[in-house]
């Protein structure tokens, strides 16, 4: 049966290790896959790259068996398969490592490889199985982990290790990659890519998904390009560029890199003295940070996400009293003595584009309407009645809607309805409104797509040249490249130091982050 | 975990809240059938002893009217993601306003006055013991859940005390406080509508009902109207956003309790003012549990409160009907229905959501190929 379905579906198929046909996918009336076809070589790295909402991960979930198709056919082999459960894609032979490790942070890192494979009721047999195999893996693909260490005690790419290594452990010849360096430094990055690289060389098929294009360049022999739930193009790595990518992504011309014009600081608009906290655990997070932001300029604050970034924007906002030292906003001095409020903060025009807009800027429950003036509820934004004015905010929210191309154009959608780009520009549309003296920014384009990433940085820049002192948060390091005139290195809560956006490069920013400081050139 | 498309706004509200009733009641019938008695017979003689006979809409509203102000007081709570649970305390010690108040003023004062006085200090009352629960909860992370329960037994041992000691009836054996002034009775609905020559049987129904209808509007202005009610329901979705906005979550958290806590106390108007016309023992009953399947069938919104509470006015009267109709059906099915209600309409809410939004989907999209 198989055998006939192989011959009819022509010669070609027996050299795709995987190939899907017409796969289609919908949810309610949303239809996430439509009429995907995908081919891919045994042995190579196939990237796939969409912007968020693209039904990159619809797909994936597919093939690991996480969603079922609607209808079309999938070969593996060149024989059709079904794939029910992701314990079919494990007999098959495929693995995922998802973009949030799965792992359990108190199990050593030989337990974790072992779950779902314990060898019955007791653990000594399958326990010895599985450090025989961790240790064939290490040395066939050179990625050696200790198997007793805690999980908790292990790095982030550490621990992407040790999920690759039980993808690998259940025998995948194809290793579906979501998201994967989201949480990596540059270095490691490229660790990850050596890896990679190995798994190739030994005949691991590999899909990579990922909406950064440089990764895509770096690595992979193929591309597929996704967009609003189709499969767009096909290129061999080799054949294309990133712009191509770009506009295949989005559908249309996109600036990948926003022009920036030389900045002209003015008056100093914020100076961090000495500051310092604590965390709840007594750690201390900040630690003796002085800087300041003139009008007119962007101060970069790079860094691994966790290294002090966090508590510096909250205490800049108002959200967290500092513990120690003082800064002084816009003429205004605050000491860990003075009673410090979003509000206060607000009202003195300091604007914040919060890190994690699902946690703090936005109320996801709540319309776009009631979101528009989230902070502002008191003021007039919400009309000068005593009473909520509805139709004055609904008004309002239209005017930024269409001022910030925010789509779809419906004022009483929930925010969570919709795209990550335009969640984003709804804060963005918000903070930028009263037009802030000082805007502090954390990560404004994370998990937002190409298009609109290039959108918001055209409005930091405008704002900037507006005279506005920009302090930009991201862990993307084109990010704060591209944008910055400063850029201030962090770690574990100290500034390593800090050097002039033109003089940086991700290979010395790379080394900065991980405490190396570049003295000399200071 | 799949991304599903949300139900139509009227699917959500109103069709999928029936389903769930329907079933609620089928299952009912399947126990009526099982005990032996013809479900179809049951279900007319409820709606019969609920709504048809001679006073018993009366009846029915005048339960209404206290799943009115003990839902209302589970959902203000609910917005600010608060779980009220002491309604029934708070009910109570709202009748210690109304005492407090007509021994002040109902010597001095004309019966409008005092009973104006009388509704305020019931709501003071209920809403000063939940300002406790909701100070512990703001300022110290005592959960509100446990707290507001152990002030219903706090409020339910204080009222024996009082009830048996210091306000017992002068001569009385029975824990029961003084009758209050007759110029603080609410006038009975028969009363009422004997103003205007106009006949209607018997009830305990009085003007309480009115307040009722009042506090619902009263509550629909302050959550979706107010500045006030949208930082409590901005604490409600996301605490963390919330205080990025500058909202003061724990002063907001006290104010919500407070409020929930007033409407609660307000029960106490239509037992105390309106038909005991005294504070008897434990005449809270239950209604202040019975407000949070009320709030959760209600959706929290005022006008899904007021049906979900007169159908458990109904389901409280039509099902003292079943008692005398059937040998074979006790009171207890009143409890059975009602649990199968909050069963499917607050465990099972969504039970019914996949295959609805299914046949809508079908339904909708071959609207579509008519067009």
């Amino acid at each position: 049966m198989s055998k006939m379905t192989q011959e009819t579906s022509g010669g070609n198929a027996a050299c795709y290790i995987l190939e899907l046909q017409k796969v289609c996918k919908s949810f309610g009336l949303v239809q996430a896959n439509k009429n995907i076809d995908l081919q891919i070589q045994p042995g190579t790295i196939h990237g796939i790259i969409g912007e968020n909402g693209a039904g990159k991960s619809t797909l994936m979930n597919i093939l690991y068996g996480l969603h079922r198709a609607d209808s079309g056919r999938m070969f593996i082999d060149g024989a059709p398969t079904r794939i029910k459960s992701s314990a079919d894609a494990l007999l098959l032979g495929i693995g995922m490592v998802h973009q949030h490790f799965m792992l359990i942070p108190r199990f050593t890192v030989l337990e974790n490889v072992m779950l779902g494979s314990e060898g019955g009721a007791l653990l000594k047999l399958g326990r010895a199985a599985t450090i025989a195999k961790l240790k064939e893996l290490g040395q066939t693909f050179d990625m050696e982990v200790d198997p007793d260490l805690l999980v908790s005690d292990l790095n982030v790419g550490m621990r992407q290790r040790v999920e690759i290594l039980k993808a690998l452990k259940g025998g995948a010849k194809i290793l579906i990659l979501d998201e994967p360096t989201g949480v990596l430094t540059p270095q490691e990055a490229t660790q990850l890519f050596d890896i990679l690289n190995k798994l190739r060389a030994k005949g691991v098929t590999i899909l990579l998904i990922t909406h950064k294009l440089a990764e895509i360049m770096a690595i992979t022999d193929n591309v597929s390009i996704m967009r609003g739930g189709e499969m767009v193009g096909h290129r061999k790595t080799s054949e294309t560029n990133p712009q191509e990518l770009a506009e295949l992504m989005v559908g249309r011309k996109v600036l990948l890199n926003v022009e920036k014009p030389e900045a002209k600081p003015m008056d100093v608009a914020l100076t961090v003295n000495n500051l310092g906290c604590f965390s709840s655990r007594g750690h201390k997070i900040l630690d003796n940070l002085s800087f300041e932001v003139r009008a007119g300029e962007i101060l970069g604050i790079a860094g691994v996400s966790g290294n002090g970034q966090t508590p510096l924007m909250e205490i800049l906002s108002g959200m967290r009293k500092p513990d120690e030292g003082s800064f002084e906003i816009l003429g205004k001095k605050i000491t860990p003595e003075n009673e410090v409020t979003p509000n206060i903060m607000r009202e003195n025009f300091i604007g914040h584009i919060p890190e994690d807009r699902h946690k703090h800027g936005l109320i996801l429950s709540f319309e776009a309407y009631e979101n528009m003036v989230l902070g502002f509820h008191n003021s007039n934004l919400t009309g000068t009645k005593k009473t909520l004015d509805r139709n004055y905010m609904l008004e309002h929210c239209n005017a930024r809607m269409e001022e910030y191309d925010i789509r779809p154009r419906n004022s009483k959608l929930l925010a969570s309805s919709f795209s990550g780009g335009n969640q984003q520009k709804i804060v963005v549309a918000r903070e930028l409104y009263k037009n802030p003296k000082l805007l502090i920014v954390g990560e404004p384009t994370r998990g937002v797509d190409v298009g609109a990433i290039e959108f918001i940085h055209k409005q930091l820049i405008a704002l900037r040249d507006r005279g506005c002192a920009i302090i930009l948060v991201s862990v993307e390091l084109d990010e704060i490249m591209g944008l910055s005139d400063r850029i201030l290195v962090m770690n574990k809560g100290q500034e390593v130091e800090t050097i002039p956006g033109e003089d940086a490069n991700a290979q010395k920013l790379g080394l900065m982050m991980a405490g190396i400081s570049q003295g000399a050139k200071n | 975990m799949s991304v599903r498309k949300p139900l139509p706004r009227w699917a959500d509200l109103i069709l999928l809240p029936f389903i769930n009733l329907c079933a609620a009641f089928f299952v009912c019938g399947i126990v009526v059938w099982i005990i032996g008695e013809n479900p179809w017979n049951a279900l007319i003689v409820m709606i019969k002893g609920a709504f048809i006979y001679p006073g018993s809409l009366g009846y029915t509203l005048y339960y209404t009217t206290n799943f009115i102000f003990t839902g209302l007081a589970v959902a203000t709570a609910f917005h600010a993601n608060l779980f009220n649970i002491g309604g029934e305390g708070q009910a109570y010690v709202g009748s210690l306003g109304i005492l407090l108040a007509t021994a002040l003023f109902a010597p001095y004062l004309p019966g409008i006055f005092v009973i104006l006085l009388c509704i305020v200090c019931s709501a003071l009352m209920g809403a000063a013991w939940a300002l406790i629960p909701g100070y512990l909860q703001a300022k110290r992370g005592s959960h509100v859940v446990i707290t507001t329960i152990m002030f219903n037994f706090l409020a339910s041992a204080l009222m024996v005390w009082l009830l048996a000691g210091p306000l017992i009836q002068i001569g009385q054996q029975s824990p029961q406080s003084d009758l209050i002034p007759k110029n603080a009775h609410l006038p009975s609905a028969e009363t009422f509508f004997g103003w205007f020559g106009i006949d209607v049987a018997s009830s305990p129904l009085n003007l309480s009902f009115l307040v009722a209808l009042i506090a619902l509007f009263v509550f629909w202005v302050l959550i979706w109207k107010t500045r006030l009610g949208y930082e409590i329901r901005a604490v409600g979705k996301n605490q963390d956003a919330a205080n990025y906005a500058g909202i003061n979550v724990s002063r907001t958290i006290i104010i919500t309790m407070t409020i929930s806590g007033a409407f609660a106390g307000l029960l106490a108007i239509n037992e105390v003012m309106g038909v005991q016309h005294r504070a008897i023992l434990n005449f809270t009953a239950g209604y202040g549990f019975t407000g949070i399947a009320v709030a959760l069938m209600g959706r929290n919104h005022p006008i899904g409160i007021f049906f979900a509470s007169l159908l458990f006015g109904a389901l409280f009267q039509g099902g003292a009907e079943l008692d005398f109709e059937f040998k074979s059906i006790t009171r207890d099915m009143v409890l059975l229905i009602q649990g199968m209600i909050i069963l499917f309409s607050g465990a099972l809410a969504y039970m019914f959501n996949p295959a609805l939004s299914r046949i809508l989907t079908r339904v909708l999209k071959g609207g579509e190929h008519d067009d």
